[in-house]
C-alpha cells in the first residue's frame, strides 16, 4: 500500500481545515465588534422573556441600550423593582422605585350583560371582527372575546371568561403585548396595588350606552361628584380614576348605579 | 437556455424542500411568520451562492487533481461550515441592522443540509462554475419561496381552530405533506 494514499487525504483535508481555522481566527480579530463587558451582566440580570415590554427588540437589546445609557435601569417592566435593583449595582447607580403596573381590560361587557348587534361566525380573531360592522357587540368599544390578547400573552395572564378578557393580576407581569394586541384599545396598564377601576370604555350618549349594556359607564356623574378626594373625572361621558389621588375609600363604588366603577380585588 | 434550464429546474422541478426533502429543519422551524421566513429565505440564498462557489472551487482544484473525489462529504462540511461562520461575522461587523433582522437563523444555515446538497448536486451533474452558482443561487431561491409560501399557510392555521389533535406540528406537516403534493405537478417536465 502506498503511503500516499494516506497522506494526501491527510494533508488536503487537515491543510484546509488549517487554512480556513486562521482565516476565521484572523476574521475574527479584524471584524471584532467591541461590545461593553457590562453588557452579558447586565443582560444576565435581566429576565430574559424577550417579551419587548420594554419597547426595545428584547432582553439583549435593553441590556444594550442600558449599557449606553439610552435606557434607565428601571426600563424592564417586567423584572420590576428587583431587576431594577440588580441592574443598578451593575450599572453602579441607585435604581429609584419603579411602581408595580398590571394591565386591566376596561370592559365589563359579558355575555349577560351586552347585546350582541349579529351572530358572529368568522375567524376567531378580535381584528378579524372588528372589521365587520366593528364586531358583533351593540356597543363599539367592547371586549369582542376572540382573544387576540391571550395569544399575544406571553405569561399566561389574560383569559377569556365568560365572553371579555380578564387579566389575572399575579400572573400579569405589565409588558405591555396584550394593549398592542387589541383592537379596541382596552386593555391599559394601572398601578398594582389601584383598588378601584372603572370598567367600561363607551364614550356613548348615556340612553345609548345604557341600551347597548347594563354594566356601562353612562357618564352619570355620580363617582366625580361624590368623590371626597376628587379623584374621579367624567370625560365624553366616561369615568376616569387618578391613582395618584384615590385613596380607595369605596365611595364610588357605591354610589354607581351601573356598577360600572368597581373594587378589584 | 442552459442556464435559465438549471434555475427552472432547481425552484419548481427539484425544489430541495418539496421534492427532494432537504432542509426540512429550518422549514418547519422558521416558517411560523412570513417576516422571519422572508428573513432566512434571504440569508440562504446568500449563504448557497457562496457556498456553491467555494465547493466548486475546492472539488475541482484541490480534490479532483489529488484523486481524493470521495473525501467531497468531509471537505463541502468543513467550507459550508466556516463560511457560514465567516459571513456571519462580516454581517455583524459591516452591516448590525441586517446582523439583527438575520441574526438567529445565519447559525441555523450550518445545519441546513440543503446547502450541502446543492454542493453535492452541483458535483454531480458536472457543472462549470457559472452553472454551479446557478444552481445554488437557484435551488435557494426555491427554499425561499417554499419556506415563505409554507409561512403564509401557517399563519393562516394559526388563526383558525384546529382539531386539538393535530394542531401545532402534526398540521404543519399535513399541510407540507400537501405542499409537496402539489409541487408534484411539476416532476417529469425535463428541460435539459
Amino acid at each position: 500500500m502506498d503511503i500516499t494514499s494516506i497522506l494526501y487525504p491527510v494533508l488536503s483535508i487537515g491543510g484546509m481545515g488549517v487554512v480556513f481555522g486562521a482565516f476565521l481566527g484572523f476574521a475574527a480579530i479584524k471584524f471584532k465588534v467591541e461590545t461593553d463587558p457590562k453588557v452579558p451582566l447586565v443582560r444576565e440580570c435581566l429576565p430574559g422573556a424577550n417579551c419587548g415590554g420594554c419597547g426595545y427588540a428584547g432582553c439583549d437589546a435593553l441590556a444594550d441600550a442600558i449599557v449606553k445609557g439610552e435606557a434607565p435601569v428601571n426600563a424592564c417592566p417586567v423584572g420590576g423593582a428587583a431587576v431594577a435593583e440588580k441592574v443598578g449595582a451593575v450599572m453602579g447607580v441607585s435604581a429609584g422605585s419603579s411602581e408595580k403596573m398590571v394591565a386591566f381590560v376596561k370592559c365589563n361587557g359579558n355575555c349577560e350583560a351586552a347585546k350582541s348587534k349579529y351572530e358572529y361566525f368568522g375567524i376567531n380573531d378580535c381584528v378579524m371582527e372588528a372589521n365587520l360592522a366593528g364586531g358583533n357587540k351593540l356597543c363599539s368599544y367592547g371586549c369582542l372575546g376572540d382573544g387576540n390578547c391571550v395569544r399575544a400573552c406571553n405569561f399566561d395572564a389574560i383569559h377569556i371568561v365568560n365572553g371579555i378578557a380578564v387579566v389575572d393580576k399575579e400572573k400579569c407581569v405589565a409588558c405591555g403585548a396584550c394593549t398592542k394586541a387589541c383592537p379596541k384599545s382596552l386593555i391599559e396598564l394601572i398601578p398594582y396595588s389601584a383598588k378601584v377601576a372603572v370598567q367600561c370604555n363607551s364614550n356613548d350618549m348615556p340612553k345609548v350606552s345604557k341600551d347597548n349594556c347594563s354594566n356601562a359607564c353612562m357618564g352619570c356623574q355620580l363617582c366625580a361628584r361624590n368623590c371626597p378626594e376628587k379623584a374621579v373625572t367624567v370625560t365624553k361621558f366616561l369615568a376616569k380614576v387618578d391613582y395618584s389621588k384615590c385613596t380607595a375609600c369605596g365611595t364610588c363604588t357605591e354610589k354607581c348605579p351601573t356598577k360600572a366603577i368597581k373594587h378589584i380585588s | 437556455m442552459r442556464l435559465i434550464a438549471i434555475i427552472v429546474t432547481a425552484i419548481f422541478i427539484n425544489n430541495y424542500v418539496m421534492s427532494q426533502f432537504l432542509g426540512i429543519c429550518p422549514f418547519l422551524g422558521v416558517s411560523k411568520k412570513v417576516e422571519t421566513a422572508a428573513g432566512m429565505g434571504v440569508a440562504v440564498i446568500f449563504v448557497m451562492a457562496l457556498a456553491s462557489a467555494a465547493s466548486w472551487l475546492a472539488y475541482n482544484f484541490i480534490l479532483v487533481p489529488l484523486g481524493l473525489e470521495y473525501l467531497y462529504n468531509i471537505a463541502f462540511i468543513l467550507i459550508i461550515a466556516s463560511l457560514v461562520q465567516f459571513v456571519e461575522m462580516f454581517i455583524k461587523k459591516s452591516s448590525p441592522s441586517l446582523y439583527q433582522a438575520l441574526g438567529v437563523f445565519l447559525p441555523l444555515i450550518t445545519t441546513n443540509c440543503a446547502v450541502l446538497g446543492v454542493a453535492v448536486s452541483n458535483m454531480q451533474a458536472g457543472y462549470n462554475f457559472i452553472e454551479a452558482v446557478v444552481n445554488g443561487v437557484g435551488g435557494a431561491a426555491g427554499f425561499a419561496m417554499a419556506i415563505i409560501l409554507f409561512a403564509g399557510i401557517r399563519e393562516r392555521i394559526a388563526r383558525n381552530k384546529i382539531l386539538p389533535a393535530v394542531s401545532g406540528f402534526p398540521i404543519a406537516l399535513i399541510s407540507a405533506g400537501l405542499m409537496s403534493i402539489a409541487f408534484l405537478g411539476f416532476s417529469g417536465i425535463s428541460l435539459m
